[in-house]
């Protein structure tokens, strides 16, 4: 994110803005030791606790919600603890989830995969096939899909990594694409083609299966978000996670040090996958089906959109993104539906009534003019005006190293 | 005998239609640094575009179809040389933002195509003769296939000669070696990349139109389903290389075609198997440079 060696003033930019949100916004993974040197003391050891505390309390309430009567009219159809609301909470949960595995590939190694879609549809197909084909239990049948996941991401990441940039975006362009069009052929009739698999709940426990359980998947969503992202963190800021970053801002410089990149990408790349996995198999039985559009290239541009609306290299930023797309997505898709639109004159109802077409006007808009996302522009609000044009630099920079 | 000249002369015809994809997305490519996400939509909204016409202009006479061809170019050209212009020209040497540009371009404007013209597929029909089979050593062949053929290797040789022969394509040719060298020799590289663009789009849109009468059909879906495999031909063929990229999109449409008959339905697969493989052995692509 930021280049701190050639920048005096970012040194000082963690403890000037540590932020509202969380600690996290703009500080890049390569700065923390500097970060932990520079502003201890009270003040900041205050900080991290109020960051934690803050954090703590707002899982706290996120898991308390099903129990709660809470009312959010226009977004959320109905009181926190119908199963509709939850269904809807959930999936948020799920794609913020999932964005944060996206992240650990762009935002923190600079690694643009438009393939990432495979590892999530891995995870859901996978446990899906399983559990229907074989007669074994949630838990074993989770593992194996992993085992298998684990070694899908290690070939193809190995394959992958030969190349970098933007030929190592086409590549797991490929190798999805490849995924998506074996899951539609259909194969031995395991994956039930174009019209998607349903889940076959004969080993499932109890607690999962219904709509009235829908608020034990919630809990069970909320416990998937909370642990990619404590793996995401810790792997952020583990000596990997520094190399990682080192290779986003300058790969050359890493190699000249006498570090290889190729196995701390390949590391990375396998994380992101399995995590991704992870929560594809929660949505798997949050959705009680698969469906291939989960494996399309489709899916990897919508968790690219997200990462991005939110914030590239912030973590809260993908979890933002993640909750804002879905909400959003679910809310226009009310709106296309609505009567209001169907009484617009043409030129104003078709766009109108097509979400991916406002979803994608967003991101172009948010790209061309929001550089950081909505976490920058938070960011941006509360620095000063020159401050301001030095992160908005950075976050070029950020994007820029991505490459 | 007669299968291998019928999967050959198919073959032939698929991999036109990935060459006239691919050469836009590699020749942008290959200049610019941008990968082209949006590659597509020019592609669907050409054939569109070709579609409307015909449709209004009565569909079963050369002289329509000739004029779709021209209509779905102009239109892609059009369209290609816009999204230069308003989008990726804010972006220059911000490669990754420009990649996320096309790519919410490409969303943008495929749910546009969904909500004017309707999700399900159209079914069309061009000249009589396009329905016929020509009979060589044995095998009935549609005769849509020569015409993509044919199309493709025109647009081949006239892109050959613009690159080769004229002044603007001297330029493109010396911004693919290097282009901060034109520009310290004072040429605005600019023009080129608007340029550049509208040559992709026409081929793109071109193609689309092609694409409609191979397949039969439109579809919002049609660009994308297509862009997949140009990108794997131009990764193949090696970033930035025309004749790399015609190569390989013969080849890549060959190994499909015969995959697909003899090892029952797998052309997909071993199509990424080559990408892999070519990538193992020769991580620059057939007639890349070497990095």
């Amino acid at each position: 994110m930021t280049t701190s060696k050639t920048d005096p003033q970012s040194e000082a930019q963690p403890a000037a803005a540590g932020s509202a949100s969380a600690g996290e916004t703009a500080v890049g993974a390569g700065q923390r030791p500097r970060k932990a040197k520079h502003d201890g003391g009270a003040a900041a050891g205050g900080r991290s606790l109020l960051t934690w505390g803050a954090g703590g309390a707002g899982v706290v309430l996120l898991a308390l919600l099903p129990l709660l009567n809470l009312s959010l009219p226009g977004v959320l159809p109905g009181p926190t603890y119908t199963p509709g609301s939850l269904q809807l909470l959930a999936m948020c949960m799920l794609m913020a989830a999932a964005a944060l595995s996206y992240h650990l590939l762009l935002g923190v190694t600079g690694l643009l995969s438009f393939g990432h879609a495979l590892y999530f549809g891995a995870g859901v197909y996978g446990l899906g096939v399983i559990l229907d084909t074989f007669d074994i239990p949630l838990l074993p049948a989770m593992g194996l899909t992993l085992l298998l996941v684990i070694v899908l991401a290690h070939v193809v990441g190995a394959v992958g990594l030969r190349v970098t940039g933007i030929p190592f975006a086409m590549v797991t362009l490929a190798f999805a694409e490849a995924g998506h069009v074996l899951v539609g052929r259909n194969p031995g009739q395991a994956t039930g083609g174009e019209e998607g698999l349903t889940l076959a709940t004969e080993n499932l426990p109890e607690a999962l299966l219904g709509v009235a359980n829908t608020r034990n998947l919630y809990w069970l969503a909320l416990i998937v978000l909370l642990v990619v992202f404590a793996v995401v963190t810790w792997v952020q800021y583990s000596r990997a996670g520094h190399v990682a970053a080192a290779v986003r801002e300058n790969e050359l410089r890493v190699r000249v040090i006498g570090v290889q990149p190729y196995l701390v990408k390949l590391l990375v790349f396998v994380v992101g996958g399995v995590l991704a996995s992870a929560v594809g198999m929660v949505y798997l039985l949050l959705q009680s089906g698969a469906v291939p559009r989960s494996l399309s290239a489709d899916f990897t541009i919508t968790l690219l959109v997200m990462v991005v609306l939110g914030g590239v290299g912030s973590r809260w930023g993908a979890i933002i993104g993640g909750v804002f797309y879905t909400l959003l997505d679910q809310r226009l898709t009310a709106l296309a539906q609505s009567e209001a639109i169907a009484g617009l004159p043409d030129i104003l109802r078709i766009p109108l009534s097509e979400p991916l077409f406002i979803l994608g006007t967003l991101f172009i808009l948010v790209v061309l003019f929001l550089p950081g996302g909505i976490t920058g522009a938070v960011h941006r609000a509360t620095l000063s005006r020159g401050q301001r044009r030095q992160a908005a630099a950075r976050q070029r920079q950020a994007l820029e190293n991505a490459e | 005998m007669s299968t291998i000249v019928l999967l050959t002369v198919t073959g032939l015809g698929l991999g036109a239609l990935y060459f006239l994809v691919a050469s836009g997305l590699s020749l942008i490519y290959g200049l610019m640094g941008v990968l082209n996400f949006a590659h597509g939509s020019f592609l669907t909204l050409g054939a569109f575009a070709g579609w409307e016409f015909a449709r209004r202009a009565g569909a079963d006479n050369w002289w329509t179809f000739l004029g779709s061809l021209l209509v779905g170019a102009v239109v892609g050209a059009l369209f290609a040389a816009f999204t230069e212009f308003v989008l990726i020209r804010k972006l220059y040497e911000r490669h990754i933002e420009q990649v996320l540009v096309t790519v919410g371009l490409s969303l943008a404007s495929v749910a546009l195509f969904d909500g004017i013209w309707g999700t399900d597929t159209i079914h069309i029909s061009g000249p009589e003769w396009f329905r016929e089979t020509t009979g060589i050593l044995g095998a009935q062949i549609s005769n849509d296939r020569f015409v993509a053929i044919i199309a493709a290797v025109l647009v081949l040789l006239g892109l050959v000669f613009f690159l080769k022969r004229t002044r603007y394509g001297m330029i493109i040719r010396a911004g693919v070696e290097s282009r901060s060298m034109v520009t310290a020799l004072g040429i605005d590289v600019r023009k080129a990349f608007t340029l550049v663009f509208a040559i992709g789009g026409a081929a793109a849109g071109l193609g689309g139109v092609l694409a409609s009468h191979y397949f039969q059909y439109v579809s919002p879906l049609l660009g994308g389903s297509l862009l997949i495999f140009a990108f794997i031909v131009t990764v193949i063929g090696g970033l930035g290389s025309l004749t790399g990229a015609a190569i390989a999109s013969v080849v890549v449409a060959l190994l499909q075609q015969f995959a697909n008959f003899y090892l029952n339905g797998t052309g997909d697969f071993v199509v990424v198997v080559a990408l892999a493989l070519v990538l193992l052995f020769r991580p620059s692509g057939l007639l890349g440079r070497k990095s």
